[in-house]
């Protein structure tokens, strides 16, 4: 079993808490200007990381805070735990793996 | 919600969640120098708030309730046996023992003033859980079969105050004195943690009879 260390709370056993996905996936400035498939792209596309992964976890029978979490998905190693609204300590995520850019690049195979 | 309880007829029909299994509490607790004891608190006076503490709002309400929690497992302690837990940084519940339903709701009507037109939130959240009092010197051990976070005096130390899961169910999980925990599990919940509780200490009975050995 892994213990989170809540910033609030400290640390907890795993089953306590709730997985939320990744994290830093910025609401779109102008939402009304995207295409369809660059709307589908903000709701629906993700990372899918093999190693160090930004993400977002809710503490949710404690306090039921939300924050964010830097875990290898290899080796479930926690490497860092930050609140809301912060960025991942430097140099721990590399570019173009914990957020969602806005050219990423569509699935092989997918209609422009 | 004032004018029910101030209902003297309302207040003698009233039910607690687990009052069921107070026989079975009764029979299921051990004494001795193993022993366990556990039985329902019925009916206290709980009352959500939501509130930013070191905001006005947030000093208005703690004079009321004797000051705010600024911290996980934090509990402050008020007039009239009142205490408030710490949930969440801005999320706290105010526990008074019941009077017999005399007063009732007049904590809330007094937080719900306090808070004023501020943002935040103060609900009359009474009946939402009840309280089970397992104590003993086994108390902790039982606790511990199904419980994951750290029960150990060093780290939760009498007067603490967690939200936690005990046996998969959400609680908040008070310690009110070395050998003694008050466990807040919603009302529909009273039933199966009762009976869980009852069940992890079924061993300590066991040991010390005579029968056993």
């Amino acid at each position: 079993m892994l213990l989170f260390s809540c910033p609030n709370c400290g640390p907890r056993n795993e089953t306590e808490f709730h997985y939320g996905g990744q994290a830093h996936v910025a609401y779109p400035e102008h939402p009304e200007e995207l295409s369809d498939r660059q709307w589908a792209e903000y709701l629906f596309y993700r990372q899918n990381t093999k190693g160090l992964f930004a993400e977002r976890w809710v503490h949710s029978t404690g306090c039921r805070k939300w924050f964010n979490m830097v875990r290898d998905t290899v080796s479930y190693d926690i490497k860092a735990v930050y609140r809301m609204g912060e960025q991942p300590p430097a140099g721990l995520i590399p570019a173009g793996t914990g957020s969602t850019s806005p050219t990423q690049h569509a699935p092989e195979g997918a209609k422009p | 919600m004032v004018n029910t309880t101030a209902n003297t007829e309302v207040r003698g029909l009233r039910r607690s969640p687990a009052a069921h299994l107070w026989t079975d509490f009764a029979v299921g607790s051990v004494a001795g120098e193993r022993g366990v004891t556990l039985r329902e608190i019925p009916f206290q006076t709980m009352v959500g708030i939501r509130v930013d503490p070191s905001s006005e709002a947030g000093r208005r309400i703690g004079t009321v309730t004797g000051g705010l929690p600024l911290a996980c497992g934090n509990v402050t302690s008020g007039p009239s046996g009142l205490a408030v837990l710490w949930l969440g940084p801005d999320e706290f519940l105010a526990i008074a023992p019941d009077n017999g339903g005399v007063d009732g709701g007049i904590l809330a009507a007094a937080l719900v003033e306090a808070l004023g037109e501020s943002s935040g939130q103060v609900v009359d959240l009474s009946s939402n859980r009840t309280t089970l009092e397992l104590a003993g010197p086994s108390a902790r051990d039982v606790l511990e079969k199904s419980c994951a976070a750290d029960l150990h005096p060093r780290a939760f130390a009498p007067g603490t105050a967690i939200t936690t899961e005990i046996g998969k169910i959400p609680v908040v999980l008070w310690k009110t004195g070395p050998e003694t925990f008050q466990i807040f599990p919603r009302a529909s919940f009273a039933d199966h943690l009762g009976r869980w509780l009852l069940d992890g200490m079924g061993e300590f009975a066991a040991a010390g009879s005579p029968t056993w050995h």
